[in-house]
């Protein structure tokens, strides 16, 4: 099969295209020796299947940033017949150096010049017959937004993929990036004998909002008051889907589930209900959120706002060691974790994501919220209660500042902060959707195993041995909880709180459902029973160590699957394992100590 | 003022457009600048600066980048 690499500089619309020759058919696939994430898919090319991988953006082959050293990598250690060039019609002046430098290495390339439709806008021609001959490869000048004459690129290159193909060693890149002065000056040459550009550029219409969205004192406001509203958006109409669907899940097993597993041993029954199908449901509760969260973020994103809240909060972040859109992903965090974690692909310095990766686990969810609100509204009076829930938000923020003070040295970042802003766009619906579909189906392959065998686990250390009453204290998840009752009782968690912080590993929705399992009560009656058994010292020392004691098990398996290693997933869990146990004892012992 | 003086990009005021006369920078941050424009003799204009002395937003050709003071201060320009 032949195999053709889609190549380019950052924001010159390549997914853009790579979504438009692939459709849906795109899939994640793993490359010797590369450690990030490479979309790949099978196209019909001149009447043969040919697999199109889609390489991260980068500025060029000298290997500085991560990327660089992924498509060095990547071109080094696989055979390429084709290289498709993908490069911003607006700025051929200076990107073409990309395309001289693939070019010297030997491969078979097409150069395939994007956004016509804002380089017509923009009053730029450019002479594709005469550029096409000056670099001795075809070239083609189409918009992968819009479809236009994408047909006409696919002609070409199938036409030089039935040439010889060629091999690159490193050592050819390192040496034909010594001729850079040249490819400068070569670049110059054919930008002035191809390429008319108008005296006047920049986009009009662009500038005007800019002076309103970027405005020194309005700026900022307007950022947080637009995340607001995404945030409320994503999360309210994320809600009632989500009820949706357990309401569905919950039909299913009442009415063909249990009826179906009737007589089948107690065990059984509760492995293949509570267990699996419980864990199927934990993973598809977070499909409307993952779907939801990018179609707003690939709005952003391509719209080209969030490359400007990078430019407005960047002053904040930079003491962190995070940068701007770290903080974006940050805020999205307080609404669910996993797509937040997901969502700092667009970091492409791997350790400030890391970094970035770190801190999310750390902000207060809204499943943390249910909790809480619970919990306030048990221990406290009406006027107490709000005044609680923003202190826990505070120690939200500020757990995340301390982690990012304390980790920003380990995971120090080498990249330096230079972002493009792109002219404001509008994404069409097709991108909106695909990256919706892409990420959930994302989710769904590489964390629905993990996540059902976490809720399998945690179900089995609740409920064996088979005897003992289900989450009492004479099951594992007891013994477990009276093992650390050493640890627990200086924060003021007796044993049975500490089951259902074993439940709260699952998701921290469930901690409420596990105390009603644990005293057999629900509602007003639980809370009731609750406020006698805890004093607000206790109750307020248990709500802190749920806020940071450790991410929910779907976050964990996101935190493994986008830093690619177990190793830093543990890293996070115990590191807020400790940081929760700190918290709760330095408040439990102060206020026992100040006589609350 | 010298009628061509020397000074950081970063010191510029937003507006004020100059031609870039050297870039100090190590390789990996020399590279990236130069991929994005940012050559000897090139115009460029600062846009704006971010508040609470942020980054800053300039203006090479058609494209629109924003770096932070520590990147542009290795910037030399030549005001007219």
């Amino acid at each position: 099969m032949k195999r053709i690499a889609l190549l380019g500089m950052p924001n010159t619309g390549k997914s853009t295209l790579f979504n438009r020759l692939s459709g849906a058919s795109a899939r994640v696939g793993n490359w010797p020796g590369i450690t990030v994430d490479l979309m790949s898919a099978k196209i019909l090319i001149g009447g043969h299947i040919a697999e199109l991988i889609d390489l991260p953006g980068l500025y060029d082959l000298h290997g500085y940033s991560d990327d660089e050293q992924v498509v060095r990598h990547f071109l080094c250690n696989n055979t390429i017949d084709l290289v498709m060039i993908v490069a911003n019609s607006a700025q051929i002046d200076r990107q073409l150096s990309l395309a001289l430098q693939i070019r010297a290495l030997g491969l078979p390339c097409i150069l395939l010049l994007n956004m016509s439709d804002e380089a017509k806008r923009a009053g730029i021609t450019i002479n594709t017959e005469e550029m096409s001959f000056k670099l001795n490869m075809p070239v083609v000048q189409i918009s992968a937004k819009y479809g236009v004459r994408c047909p006409d690129a696919l002609k070409a290159a199938s036409l030089v993929l039935s040439k010889q193909k060629q091999h690159v060693d490193a050592e050819k890149i390192s040496k034909q990036l010594q001729q850079d002065s040249n490819i400068e000056a070569e670049m110059e040459a054919i930008v002035e004998a191809t390429v008319q550009m108008p005296m006047q550029l920049g986009d009009d219409l662009t500038n005007r909002i800019d002076k309103v969205l970027l405005h020194p004192w309005l700026g900022l406001p307007i950022f947080f008051a637009a995340m607001y509203i995404l945030f409320q958006f994503i999360f309210n109409a994320g809600k009632p889907l989500q009820d949706g669907i357990a309401w569905l899940l919950a039909i299913f097993r009442t009415n063909a589930l249990e009826p179906l597993l009737l007589n089948a041993p107690t065990w059984l029954s509760g492995l293949l209900l509570d267990g699996v199908y419980n864990g199927l449901g934990t993973v598809a509760a977070f499909i409307p959120i993952i779907v939801l969260f990018f179609l707003i973020m690939t709005m952003v994103e391509d719209s080209g706002y969030l490359s400007r809240a990078a430019f407005l909060v960047d002053a904040l972040m930079a003491k962190m060691g995070l940068d701007g859109r770290g903080f974006v992903m940050v805020l999205m965090g307080f609404g669910c974790n996993v797509p937040a974690l997901m969502g700092t692909r667009v970091m492409r310095s791997k350790n400030m994501r890391l970094l970035t990766m770190l801190v999310i686990p750390l902000s207060l969810c809204s499943a943390r919220l249910q909790v809480f609100l619970f919990m306030t509204a048990t221990l406290f009076t009406a006027s107490q209660a709000p005044l609680v829930l923003f202190a826990l938000y505070l120690v939200s923020f500020i757990t995340i500042f301390i982690t990012a003070m304390l980790f920003k040295n380990q995971y120090p970042n080498s990249e330096p902060f230079i972002l493009e802003l792109p002219p404001y766009r509008f994404p069409t619906g097709r991108q909106i959707w695909l990256r919706g579909w892409q990420e959930v189906k994302y989710f769904l392959s590489r964390a629905s195993k993990f996540i059902t065998i976490g809720v399998i686990l945690v179900w089995a250390l609740t409920h064996f041995p088979l005897d003992a009453a289900p989450a009492s204290s004479a099951t594992l998840a007891g013994k477990i909880g009276d093992c650390f009752s050493v640890v627990l009782n200086p924060i003021g968690i007796d044993s049975q709180l500490a089951i259902t912080l074993i439940f709260g590993f699952v998701a921290k929705e469930i901690v409420i459902g596990a105390l009603a399992v644990i005293y057999g009560l629900q509602g007003d009656a639980l809370m009731h029973l609750m406020a006698q058994k805890l004093d607000w010292v206790q109750g307020m020392s248990f709500m802190l160590f749920t806020l940071i004691y450790t991410p929910c098990l779907s976050t964990i398996i996101t935190l493994k699957n986008e830093a690619k290693s177990w190793a830093f997933a543990m890293l996070s869990i115990i590191w807020s394992l400790m940081l929760a146990w700190i918290v709760s004892f330095v408040f439990y012992q102060s206020a026992r100590w100040l006589g609350f | 003022m010298n009628p061509a003086s020397t000074q950081n990009l970063s010191s510029l005021k937003p507006g004020e457009t100059a031609l870039i006369s050297n870039i100090d920078a190590d390789n990996s941050l020399f590279h990236r600048l130069a991929a994005l424009g940012f050559r000897n003799g090139k115009r460029v204009e600062l846009v704006r600066c971010a508040s609470f002395n942020g980054p800053l937003h300039v203006r090479i050709g058609s494209t629109d980048i924003i770096l932070r003071r520590t990147e542009a201060s290795r910037i030399q320009v030549q005001t007219s």
